[in-house]
């Protein structure tokens, strides 16, 4: 499968009062052609702003890039001009966001605001637009689709409102859907419907997915492959099938270990390891995930590990082979 | 909405009773009476001067005397006299009979005119004055925080807020004579003194002509006293532009592919204007309440002149309608604010 988006060495920080925040450290994927990547991790360490390094949609200042590449269709999305990116945003790439109740303007119809990409980068009149507005939503399963175009967002619920917000990122087809928690704020019968109609739209529209999540749970059943964040680096990255057949990071060992089984409760944790998550003050030149690890050796504490080929398409950055306890 | 604004017109009218109760007592309670001179006036001329005014009877009964005459409208046969006592600020013709409502009484300072002649003649020269400065306050006010708000810690932003410091803390005592002595006297670019428009007024308020005249005698009053309000404003409208800037739908828009101006035009501008509509109410009836010195240095034949004299004097019918006149403007202006509210965010619905 063809490459659509490379991303490489990306580094982001963000100055603040206490220091330099450094959020993303060297971070390297790549998203191929119809595939459905999970970006997986504890809060803090670096998701979103990987994503939104990518767009562009950092706030700066506090943040920068300050490294790296994001290849799309031969150019780098991070270097080229403001005009550039902005076609691509919405159009190519486009993005749904975490929390359905913040994310939609209040005193905007939903009709206005689901046409809007169409009006922007189709150079559709609002009446088309709105038209093809009323398609998309029915396509999401928004009942009375066309009645509900001039309701505002707090008309709708928080499912049906995420619902709306996959409409709008969909529809000028774009190439890449990146959805970041989508369903973190929504109970548990409803996320599993939202997963569903993504899972449809992908089948029929073709676009490739980065799916960030806490829940290895939601990640299983949807992605092709995982990469697992820790600290601001990616620290392992597998098929899916691999990573829960043969987890190889200490984090993710642990990421799955504590993954909660749905029968028991009927509530997913939020995923949780003993321990503090990183600061992110300093770069560190030693392994970020040390201060928590089991098997950490002399060694973690000198040098921070690179992501290295353990199986094909599997990589780890880790000194100590898990399973033997040895080190590489 | 009709049923909401409708509760709010029966809410002003407790509102009205509430402060005419408290200003008559409160009025009364004072030492010193509205006949009270240096050289005391002789004793048969106060209490001819008492009974004429109805001050010799018991307090309540003076208070509900007073009540009749503003609130309860009558009916009579004959058109309006033109006397003192047969004056009503509101006389319709229906049919071969004459609805007469509100008489605010006598002024003790002029044996000839009542507080409905200054109703008619000054009270809408300070309303004038008032709105004028409260379109200042908004023209100056709000571009100046949008433009501090969008170039952040720039030489705009530091050169707005320079300017809205300086609107709040000269007072209009000092800027006004500066403001007539450069541009009254000096460049004689407008009149330095005086007001363009003229009684009788249209629906009681409004100039006949809202021409060049008008502003050239308006346009210097109206700044020097908005533009501690324009201040207000700007600071307001910088700061709530900021706050709305961070929201996560302006992030949302911008993943669109918005152009920056149309994420700030379409998506933030509105949001960021609700707040400060919601001080336009107050703001309004703080200006129009408080063009006393502004009058005074402008020489400007309106409202303040007399409130602050009647006060002084004791003079009650002119203290009780005017206080009761600046609560009715208070409340409507806030009236206003509320439904202009509702137009500006749609989760917000009255009802
Ligand atoms: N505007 C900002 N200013 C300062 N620091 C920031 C800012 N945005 C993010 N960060 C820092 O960057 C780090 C990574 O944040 P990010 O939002 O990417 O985490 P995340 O993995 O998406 O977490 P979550 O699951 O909670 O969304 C965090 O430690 C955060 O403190
Ligand atoms: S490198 Fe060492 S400290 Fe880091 S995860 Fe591996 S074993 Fe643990
Ligand atoms: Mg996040």
């Amino acid at each position: 499968m063809t490459e659509l988006l490379t991303v490489e060495g990306l580094e982001t920080q963000f100055r603040t009062r206490e220091g330099t925040v450094h959020a993303v450290n060297g971070v390297s994927f790549s998203l191929r052609e119809g595939e459905t990547l999970g970006i997986v991790g504890e809060s803090g360490c670096g998701k979103s702003v990987t994503v939104m390094s990518i767009l562009r949609l950092i706030p700066s200042p506090p943040g920068k890039v300050v490294a790296g590449k994001a290849i799309y269709q031969g150019k780098d999305l991070l270097k080229m001009s403001d005009e550039e990116i902005r076609h691509i945003r919405g159009a190519q790439i486009s993005m749904v966001f975490q929390d359905p109740m913040t994310s939609f303007n209040p005193v905007l119809t939903i009709g206005r605001q689901v046409a809007e990409p169409l009006e922007i980068h189709m150079g559709m009149s609002r009446k088309q637009a709105l038209e093809r507005a009323a398609e998309m939503l029915a396509m999401v399963g928004i009942p009375n689709a066309k009645e509900r175009l001039n309701d505002y967002p707090h008309q709708f619920s928080g499912g049906m409102r995420q619902r709306v917000m996959i409409a709008m990122a969909l529809i000028c087809t774009p190439q890449i859907l990146i959805a970041d928690e989508p369903t973190t704020a929504l109970d548990v019968t409803i996320q599993a419907q939202i997963i569903d109609l993504v899972k449809r739209l992908r089948d029929e529209l073709g676009m490739a997915i980065i799916w960030i999540t806490h829940d290895l749970g939601i990640i299983a059943g949807l992605a092709d492959r995982v990469a697992v964040m820790y600290g601001g680096y990616i620290i392992e990255m597998a098929q899916v099938d691999e990573l829960y057949a043969h987890p190889t990071h200490p984090y993710t060992i642990g990421l799955l270990g504590s993954l909660p089984r749905m029968d028991e409760t009927g509530h997913r944790r939020l995923i949780s390891i003993d321990g503090l998550p990183p600061v992110l003050l300093e770069k560190p030149n030693y392994c970020p995930f040390a201060p928590r690890c089991k098997y950490a050796v002399e060694r973690c504490w000198h040098e921070n590990p690179p992501l290295m080929s353990v199986a094909p398409e599997h990589q780890v950055a880790c000194w100590v082979d898990t399973q033997t306890g040895r080190e590489r | 909405m009709g049923r909401y604004i409708a509760r709010r017109l029966i809410y002003l009218l407790v509102v009205l009773f509430v402060v005419s109760a408290i200003t008559f007592g409160l009025m009364h309670a004072v030492p010193g009476g509205p006949f009270d001179r240096e050289k005391a006036l002789p004793p048969e001329i106060i209490e001819n001067l008492n009974k004429r005014y109805h001050l010799d009877e018991p307090l309540l009964m003076q208070y509900g005397r007073y009540l009749y005459d503003v609130f309860i409208p009558r009916i009579s046969a004959t058109p309006p006299q033109g006397s003192v006592d047969d004056d009503f600020l509101i006389t319709v013709k229906l049919g071969n009979v004459w609805f007469k409502w509100m008489n605010f009484g006598p002024t003790y300072s002029s044996r000839s005119r009542t507080v409905n002649d200054i109703f008619r003649q000054q009270l809408p020269v300070s309303a004038q004055l008032g709105i004028m400065a409260l379109l200042v306050a908004i023209i100056i006010g709000m571009p100046l925080g949008i433009l501090a708000a969008l170039k952040q810690n720039t030489i705009f932003d530091y050169l707005g807020m320079s300017v809205a410091i300086f609107g709040v803390s000269v007072p209009v005592i000092i800027l006004g004579p500066l403001m007539i002595w450069i541009f009254g006297v000096t460049l004689k670019w407008f009149p330095p003194t005086g007001w363009g428009a003229k009684p009788p007024f249209v629906l009681g308020i409004f100039p006949r002509e809202l021409g060049p005249e008008f502003f050239r005698y308006a346009i210097m009053p109206s700044v020097a006293l908005g533009l501690g309000s324009s201040a207000i404003i700007a600071r307001l409208t910088r700061a709530s532009l900021l706050q709305t800037m961070r929201e996560d739908y302006i992030r949302t828009a911008r993943a669109k592919g918005l152009r920056e101006s149309l994420v700030i035009v379409r998506h933030a501008l509105k949001n960021s204007l609700i707040p400060v509509v919601t001080i336009l109410g107050p703001l309004f009836a703080a200006l129009v309440t408080g063009t006393f010195v502004t009058e005074v240095t402008f020489g400007i034949p309106g409202m303040g002149r007399y409130f602050v004299t009647s006060i002084t004097n004791r003079d009650y019918p002119v203290i009780m309608g005017t206080i009761l006149l600046y609560a009715l403007i208070l409340v409507i202006a806030n009236l206003v604010v509320d439904i202009v509210y509702a137009y500006l965010d749609p989760r917000i619905r009255y009802d």
